[in-house]
Parts: C-alpha cells; structure tokens; sequence
C-alpha cells in the first residue's frame, strides 16, 4: 500500500506482479503439500529417505544458480558451504539443545558469513578466480575441520538423532518435512529474484559487467549479495545433515559429488530461469537414487560427470532451454 | 637447539626439491592457463591419468617411470589437441567458456577421477625404481634420491619448454598468442592451430609430472585433487606467464608447505597453498614478480 501511495502510476503493473506472486506463492505451497501427501500415503520409511536427498538438492541446485546462473559466477566450493552447515549444527548440538529450525538458520548464518568473507577477497578480480578460489575454499575448510577434534576431526563425530519428532510421524519424516519447506523457500526466493530489480542487476552482470558497471550498476554489492544468499542457503541445506547420517566426517561431508551434482542439475535443468534446477535436481536426483540401489555409486557418479559434458557440449541452455527452442520453432 | 636446527635445514631443502616438482606440475597450468586463457580444471586429472600410466609401464612393461612418462607424452600432446580441439569448437568459438567451458573441464576432472577409481579401486599405488629408497648425504643435509631424480628432471623440463618458447617459431608464436590473438592473424599464423599445439604440449607435460608423482609417493585417483588449488595457486603467484616466476612460486609453496609439515603436522600442509592462494588473489594478482 505504501509503495502505492509513492508512485501511484506503478500500481497497475505492480498489482499485476503482486497477484503473480500470491499466485506462485500459493501454489509453491500446494505443490509442497501434494508431495508431502504423496509420500505420506506410501508411508514406506525409505521414501523419505531417498526423498529427503532429492530435496536436498533441489536446495543445493537453486541456490547453486542463485549465484552461478543468474550472475554467471561459478561456484566449485559447494562442498564447503554445504558442510560447514553440517558442522555449525555439529557445534550447536554439543553446546546447546536447541530445536533443529533454529540450527537451519544459524547454519545459514555462518555460511552467509564464509559466503561474504569469500566474497569480498575475490569477487573483485575476473570470475575465473572466484571459481578457482571456491576450489581452494573447500580444501581449506576441510582441513580445518580435520584438525579440529571437538568436531571429531578425522575421525568423524558421532551424532544421535533424537528418538521423538516435535511433529507427528518419525525423526525421518520430520526431516523430509523440513528440507521440503526449504526447497519451497529457495525455490521462491530464486524466483522472487528472478523478477526484481536485484534480478535486473543480476542479468545485467552476467551478461556484460563492465557495460553493467559502467551503466551505474552497483556490480561488487550486488555480487556480494547473491554470494551471501546462495552460501547460506546451501549452508542451511546441509545443516540437518548430521541428524540424516547420524555419523559425520570430513571426507564425505566435503565431497566433490556435491558440488558436481549441484552445478550439474542447474546446467542440465536450464540456468536462466528458477524452474531449471528443480528440474535437474529431481532427473539428475531420482535417477541416482535408483542407481545407488541398483548399480555402484561410483558408476552413478560417473553417469552425472558424462551428462554434464554431454549437456554443456550439445544443449548448454539445459532443458529449458531446449523447451523454449523448440516452442518458438512450433509458434514460427 | 641442534636438533631442531637440522631439522629445520632438512625440511627447508625438501621443500626446495618439492618445489621443484611442483614446478613441473604447475607448467601445464602455466602455459593453459597463464598464456592461453583456457582454465583448465581438469589438468590435475591428467597427472593422474600420467602416474597411472607409468604405473603399468613399471609393473607390466618393467619399464621406468621416467622413461614411461616421456613415452606417453606423444600420447597426452594428440589427446591435449584433441581436447582443445572439442572446448573451441563447443565453448570459446561460441563465447561461452566462462560458464560452460568451466563446467566442461570440471566434469572431465570429475569423470577421469570416478574412471580411475573404477579401473583401479581406491587402494594406493607405487612403483620401483632404484632411485627409490637410497639417499644422498652431506654434512647434515639428506636428499632422497626420490625426491632429487624428479627434481632435477622437472627443472631440466622446464629449462627445455623456456628455451623452446623463446627460440623456436612456434613456441614465439604461443607467446604471441598470449599477448595479441588477432595481431597473430595479421601475420599469416592461424592463432587456433598454435593454441591447440600449445595446449597439447601442456597436457604432454602433464604425462611426465604424473610419472614425478608417483615416484614421490604412492597414488590413488582422489590425489589429484590436493593439486588443485597448489597448481593455480603457484600458477598465480608466478605471475601467470612467466616460468622463472612459476619455479620461484613453486619453490615457495615448497618450502612453506615443508616447514608447515615438520613443525605443525602433515595434516596442515594442505591448507598451505590454498592459503596462500587466497591471499595471493586477495592483495597481489599480478603474483610475486608481477609489477
């Protein structure tokens, strides 16, 4: 309302985009529900199992993009935003009892933090560097981790899932529900970004940022901003992790399989718009899930390293991308 | 005192024959990276792909690493040309090599460490040779053998790629590419020919430092990774482009990664170079030599 007491003559437009919103809002939350209903009519334990890991990495994939997608700066650190939500919730379960939401969001405090820290010392220089440099980071990080032994260095660290969930049905289920509300949330926000100015300056960046910087963009904040928010939300996608595994350890937590399935599920889905990395998330996720049951999962990793060569050489707008092609083919 | 002392000597001149090595797997990185502005993620893959290579040389041909590493660098300079060959043709033809292009080198570093992993299994992997073991002393100074034979040969690669580039035609030619492609037109020279020979001579290098490698110490495929950030992090130190700038680099991450080792622990070591990296990112770019 106040917005449209200050420019009265963009109400129309902008109760057009606020009805969309609502809209999208709505049915983000519909579709939540649908598949939260879903796998409670199965009622089988492992569906939520599998479920949860697909979830995980509709987060990981959208907030991967939030970055790497919209203002074309590759992040290759996935790993490390992912696990040190993972160990914030480690270091919070040791000092204090505090429900599980409320470790989601430290999570993603502290990876907001790294994301800004990391940030600020390379999103300066050409974007080459900041790929390489997210490289370094999850080396660093993880050797941190290492020689740190309240955290079980090494070793790894032991944690145990509590035999009560706050809300009805199992610990597991609990989980799914609460990586189901945060890949609801990323998704929205990707898409709220999408159609805002900040969505603008995004583009503007990717596509020329001298022209952007020139055109009085302000390039290096607005780069800090999507580094903070794509940090922390893989940040909060990794905190309920030690509850999943219950055993924690720096080798697997740190794994390059996160950060390749998280630039590839963007880069296979389609990078422009929010609906790519869920698309990828879910393909590229599903079919792993079944893959890890049925053959080895080295070959599975293997299968998602072809079809992200395969993707970048033949389609590198991703399905999307081959959607919109071949829509405007029918149309002229 | 004394003790320490020695000790002290001992890891500065491991970190000086490390850093000799490190300058051999650094090259490839140099010549890709610095001079041709390919990022070439993937490069500690074909180290890999190399140390396995002179690792069933050893043990089915008897051949020495050394020697299995030369023969294969014909090998990595067609498989280097093919691979620039594919990244011009689907990346930097169409512009699109800072996203894609990265993501394609990604996913082959990716793919070629999940390929070892199921050809080979995650068990470590060594070869013999007789300069393994047996070590040279002098005084209080100990070289190993192991670490000296790699180092002498890295420099020697490295000596012999400076003086290629500055005398021959073509070696002229990649560093004219690395400064002005379309001024290299203009004088009749096709700039994409030159950079697929240079960017094969710098995955030939890697065939070579992949021999170097597991003379050091036993490999298995996720060891590549550990290079990863060391090779860039030399690379940008150096300067980029300039070799002599590369080896002072290499010698450095060296030394501070031996000393880092001797006193703190070998778990540290690691974090050594990515720091220095980050920092080298964070307030110099144009590397220690740089101007």
């Amino acid at each position: 309302m106040t917005t449209a007491s200050i420019r009265p003559r963009a109400w129309p437009a902008l109760s057009g985009a606020l009805a969309s919103t609502i809209g999208f809002w709505l049915l983000a939350a519909l579709a939540g529900a649908a598949v939260l209903a879903a796998f409670l009519l199965v009622s089988n334990e492992y569906f939520f199992f599998a479920g949860y890991v697909v979830l995980q990495y509709v987060v990981l994939a959208t907030a991967w993009n939030i970055l790497g997608g919209y203002t074309g700066y590759v992040n290759f650190g996935v790993g490390a935003f992912f696990a040190s939500g993972a160990y914030s919730t480690v270091v919070l379960s040791k000092l204090s009892q505090l429900p599980l939401p409320v470790m989601i969001l430290c999570a993603g405090v502290v990876s907001g933090v790294i994301g800004l820290g990391m940030g600020y010392l390379t999103l300066r220089l050409r974007g080459v560097f900041f790929a390489i440099a997210t490289l370094a980071l999850a080396i660093v990080l993880q050797t941190l981790i290492v020689n740190w032994d309240y955290v079980g260095g090494s070793r790894g660290v032991y944690v145990i899932r509590p035999e009560q969930a706050p809300l009805l049905g199992s610990y597991v289920q609990y989980l799914f529900l609460l990586m189901l509300i945060l890949a609801v949330a990323a998704v929205a926000i990707a898409r709220t970004i999408e159609r805002s100015r900040l969505g603008l300056g995004f583009a503007a960046i990717r596509d020329d940022e001298p022209a952007a910087e020139a055109g009085g963009v302000p390039t290096l904040r607005l780069k800090l901003i999507a580094t903070v928010l794509s940090g922390a939300l893989m940040g909060m996608a990794g905190a309920p992790l030690p509850y999943y595994v219950t055993y924690l350890d720096p080798d697997s937590s740190f794994s390059l399989a996160y950060a390749v399935n998280s630039v590839a599920m963007p880069l296979i889905g389609g990078t422009t718009s929010w609906a790519g990395p869920i698309i990828g998330a879910v393909l590229l996720g599903t079919v792993q899930q079944l893959a890890t049951v049925t053959i080895s999962s080295a070959l599975n990793l293997m299968i998602v390293g072809l079809l992200l060569i395969a993707f970048v050489i033949i389609a590198p707008n991703g399905i999307v991308g081959l959607v919109t092609a071949w829509r405007r083919r029918r149309s002229g | 005192m004394a003790i320490s002392f020695d000790l002290a000597i001992n890891a500065l001149v491991a970190g000086l024959l490390l850093g000799g090595f490190y300058a051999a797997v650094t090259v490839g990185v140099t010549i890709a990276f610095g001079m041709l502005d390919i990022v070439n993620i993937a490069h500690p893959a074909f180290i890999m792909l190399g140390s396995y290579l002179a690792y069933l040389g050893a043990r089915d041909l008897g051949l020495d690493p050394i020697l299995g590493g030369i023969l294969a660098m014909p090998a990595f300079f067609l498989l280097g040309m093919a691979v620039y060959q594919i990244y011009y043709f689907c990346f930097e033809r169409r512009g699109e090599e800072a996203m894609q292009g990265l993501a394609f080198f990604f996913g082959l570093l990716f793919v070629a460490e999940v390929g070892l992993i199921l050809a080979f299994g995650v068990d470590y992997r060594f070869v013999e040779a007789p300069y393994i073991g047996p070590s040279l002393k002098f005084g209080i100074f100990e070289l190993p053998l192991r670490m000296l034979v790699p180092f002498l040969c890295s420099l020697a690669m490295v000596a012999l790629l400076q003086l290629y580039l500055s005398r021959s035609f073509i070696g002229r030619a990649i560093l004219a590419v690395s400064q002005d492609r379309d001024a290299l037109r203009l004088m009749a020279v096709d700039p994409i020919r030159i950079k697929r020979i240079a960017f094969g001579i710098a995955i030939a290098t890697a065939a070579l430092a992949g021999a170097f490698l597991i003379i050091i110490q036993p490999v298995q495929p996720s060891v590549g990774r550990d290079y990863l950030g060391r090779v860039f992090a030399i690379c940008v130190l150096g300067g980029m482009t300039s070799f002599p700038g590369m080896v002072a680099g290499a010698m450095l991450i060296g030394i501070v990664e031996s000393l880092t080792a001797t006193f703190y622990g070998p778990s540290w070591a690691p974090a050594v170079a990515f720091g220095f990296l980050l920092l080298a990112l964070a307030v110099r770019p144009s590397g220690i030599l740089g101007r």
